[in-house]
């Protein structure tokens, strides 16, 4: 007996018991549709996660002072890099200083497209006559800038004049512009403006103007936005009063295919050569990809963790299938009688309902899929990602599906198949 | 002429090599040929519904031969037995056993549908054999939507699909009034002289055992008596 003749008949069944169905289908819907969710939510998270961290470049290093373990009493994340969180003051003698960067430049050359360097001077208000914008200002050398990769609108960037005086000049976004000085970009150029910071105003004149991209994930609400307003690099260190180290850059390398064994050699390079004797410091090359791949990686097995635990949803409403398919065995032991008196073999009749039974947990698949990607573009809307579904999540449900369909129906199919024709045609 | 079924020295035995083993045939000698219309008559629990299910093919017998249209249906195995089934038996049964979820088309058009028949030829000798037995007017309605006497006309009409050797028909008019009963006899009258199928009728009225051509009568598993009817 044909397939589709038996997709036919479990259609006709399913119609003549339609809140049945729908019951029995439950539990599939309900386990596929948190597995489409939980993966597609997931899946989104991941893929702008890593797109932005993308943009920021795969290739970038980032080389940093940490602690020495041996006297990290608390091991975290967070306490990895000198720059960010330290419970020990750094002294003068920690820090990278310009010498070890020209030295490290002349050996590692072809290597290193350039050596990012920056100095948050600090968060503040910028302001003009009476108008106020949030801003970010922070000091770059040449190869940070042209990292940023920024559309210049107006003015220029900065000269090697700009960097070597310390000149307090700026480029600005656009969306300063517009905030402050009404949006005509070629008439804020050569424009002072006055920046609060730590209780200090400094004055800076405009020499270019960038378009701000707003495509950056941003924690913020759209309208206090703080644009970042660079500065250069020694201008910025000058009004920190900062020391002659750094104790964080990133180095952009030039073909480089192994990253992480890179940074190995970039710390051993390092440690070997000036942190050898230090009591407190050593030197800790991270990449970016590494960041990036750890973290999609997290992220996956968070999800995958979380879609085995729906999993089970699956299984119950497996169950759910194969004990109503049951029941039904039992409700048509006549019809399954006269189909065997009409000529069925025990096959047509296992395929029968094993047919039944798939095509219950595939449209309970189906809709499952529909609700759990309604439901994930609902919550990444929510989350402020781009909604991305994932394609293995679909594939996977379909197939599981079909799966539980075969696995919770063979045992009723069998059931039914293995029935004496006499005595089911003579049940009551 | 030509033999369609034989039986020789058929014993069936339930609860075998058990202590309450039961035998309910002892020794069926019996032969209907081609074009016949023969009623086996007996009281309850003579043996007459055993052997029905010998005879259509649900059920093996324990001792002797069967011969189906020339084929031995004892060495069968069950996959075989479904085929005999479908291709050489159509079944009417007392309470119809139509599929209620489908139209009466539908249920036609199944013995045809196991011996996969192609879509279109089944649809067109469903709604012949629906015709024949007066039924064509309602076709797409479902068992539930029929009367009795309906419900077993289309019965025959799926009996008749996959023009089988013989008709075997238990009871067929035990569950309808009287008038309704008389218009299925006509209609197997009818499959008798004018297809020329050979119908076994299984009964325990007498009145209508009459009509047939032959009445063999069963009691306590056997074969007690075998006479020639009106219908002859």
């Amino acid at each position: 007996m044909l397939i589709l003749e038996n997709i036919m008949l479990a259609f006709h069944g399913l119609k003549a018991n339609k809140m049945r169905a729908l019951l029995t289908m439950l539990g599939i819907i309900i386990g596929i549709a948190s597995v489409i969710a939980i993966m597609s939510v997931g899946h989104s998270i991941s893929t702008s996660v890593t797109s932005s961290m993308e943009d920021m470049g795969v290739n970038n290093i980032t080389l940093g002072l940490k602690q020495k373990s041996s006297q990290e009493e608390v091991t975290s994340d967070g306490r990895r890099f000198a720059g960010i969180s330290m419970g020990e003051q750094m002294s003068e003698e920690d820090y990278l200083t310009e010498e070890m960067l020209d030295t490290f430049r002349e050996s590692f050359g072809d290597r290193i497209a350039g050596i990012l360097l920056n100095e948050v001077a600090g968060s503040g208000t910028a302001r003009k006559s009476n108008l106020t914008a949030n801003v970010m200002v922070t000091g770059v050398n040449d190869a940070y800038l042209q990292n940023e990769n920024l559309a210049l609108l107006g003015g220029r960037t900065f000269t090697k004049r700009d960097q070597a005086d310390k000149r307090r000049v700026v480029l600005v976004s656009d969306r300063l512009v517009s905030s402050l000085l009404d949006g005509k970009t070629d008439q804020a150029i050569g424009k002072e403006i006055e920046v609060y910071i730590n209780n200090r105003y400094y004055t800076y004149t405009i020499v270019g103007v960038y378009e701000y991209d707003d495509s950056v994930f941003s924690m913020e609400s759209e309208e206090d936005v703080a644009t970042t307003v660079y500065l250069p690099l020694e201008a910025a260190r000058e009004q920190n009063h900062s020391t002659t180290g750094y104790s964080q850059l990133t180095l952009v390398t030039a073909g480089v295919e192994d990253t992480s064994a890179f940074c190995e050699e970039l710390e051993s390079w390092f440690n070997s050569r000036y942190y050898g004797n230090n009591k407190s410091y050593e030197v800790s090359a991270v990449s970016l990809e590494a960041m990036v791949s750890s973290m999609t990686e997290m992220l996956s097995t968070i999800s995958i963790a979380i879609s085995v635990i729906a999993g089970i949803s699956l299984l119950v409403g497996g169950i759910g299938v194969m004990n109503i398919m049951l029941v039904s065995i039992t409700e048509r032991t006549r019809e399954i009688g006269t189909r065997k008196a009409l000529g069925a073999t025990n096959g047509s009749i296992r395929l029968q309902f094993i047919m039944e039974s798939i095509v219950i947990c595939l449209l309970g698949g189906f809709i499952g899929i529909v609700s759990g990607l309604a439901l994930s573009v609902a919550a990444t809307n929510f989350l402020g990602y781009a909604a991305s579904p994932s394609t293995t999540g679909i594939v996977f449900s379909v197939i599981f599906s079909i799966l539980i369909g075969v696995f919770f129906g063979y045992y009723p199919a069998n059931k039914a198949a293995k029935m004496n024709p006499i005595e089911a045609l003579r049940y009551e | 002429m030509e033999k369609i079924i034989e039986l020789k020295g058929i014993i069936k035995r339930f609860y075998i090599n058990q202590p309450n083993e039961l035998e309910i045939l002892h020794g069926i000698d019996l032969t209907v040929e081609k074009g016949e219309f023969v009623s086996i008559v007996g009281a309850s629990g003579s043996g007459k519904t055993t052997l029905m299910n010998i005879i259509g093919v649900l059920d093996r017998p324990t001792e002797g031969v069967y011969y189906l249209d020339g084929i031995n249906v004892a060495g069968a195995r069950d996959r075989e037995l479904s085929g005999i089934r479908n291709q050489k038996i159509g079944f009417v049964f007392q309470t119809y056993n139509l599929i209620s979820r489908t139209s009466a088309l539908r249920n036609v058009e199944l013995p045809m549908m196991y011996a996969g028949v192609g879509k279109k030829e089944r649809l067109e000798r469903a709604k012949h054999y629906l015709e024949m037995v007066e039924m064509e007017d309602r076709m797409s309605h479902k068992p539930d939507e029929l009367s009795g006497g309906q419900k077993q006309r289309v019965a025959i009409a799926r009996a008749m699909s996959n023009n089988p050797s013989i008709i075997l028909a238990d009871e067929p008019t035990g569950a309808l009034d009287s008038h309704t009963g008389r218009r299925i006899m006509d209609i197997f009258h009818r499959l008798n002289q004018e297809e020329g199928k050979t119908i076994v009728l299984i009964t325990h009225s007498k009145e209508l055992a009459e009509e047939t051509g032959r009445i063999v009568t069963l009691r306590d598993g056997e074969i007690i008596g075998e006479r020639m009817g009106k219908g002859c």
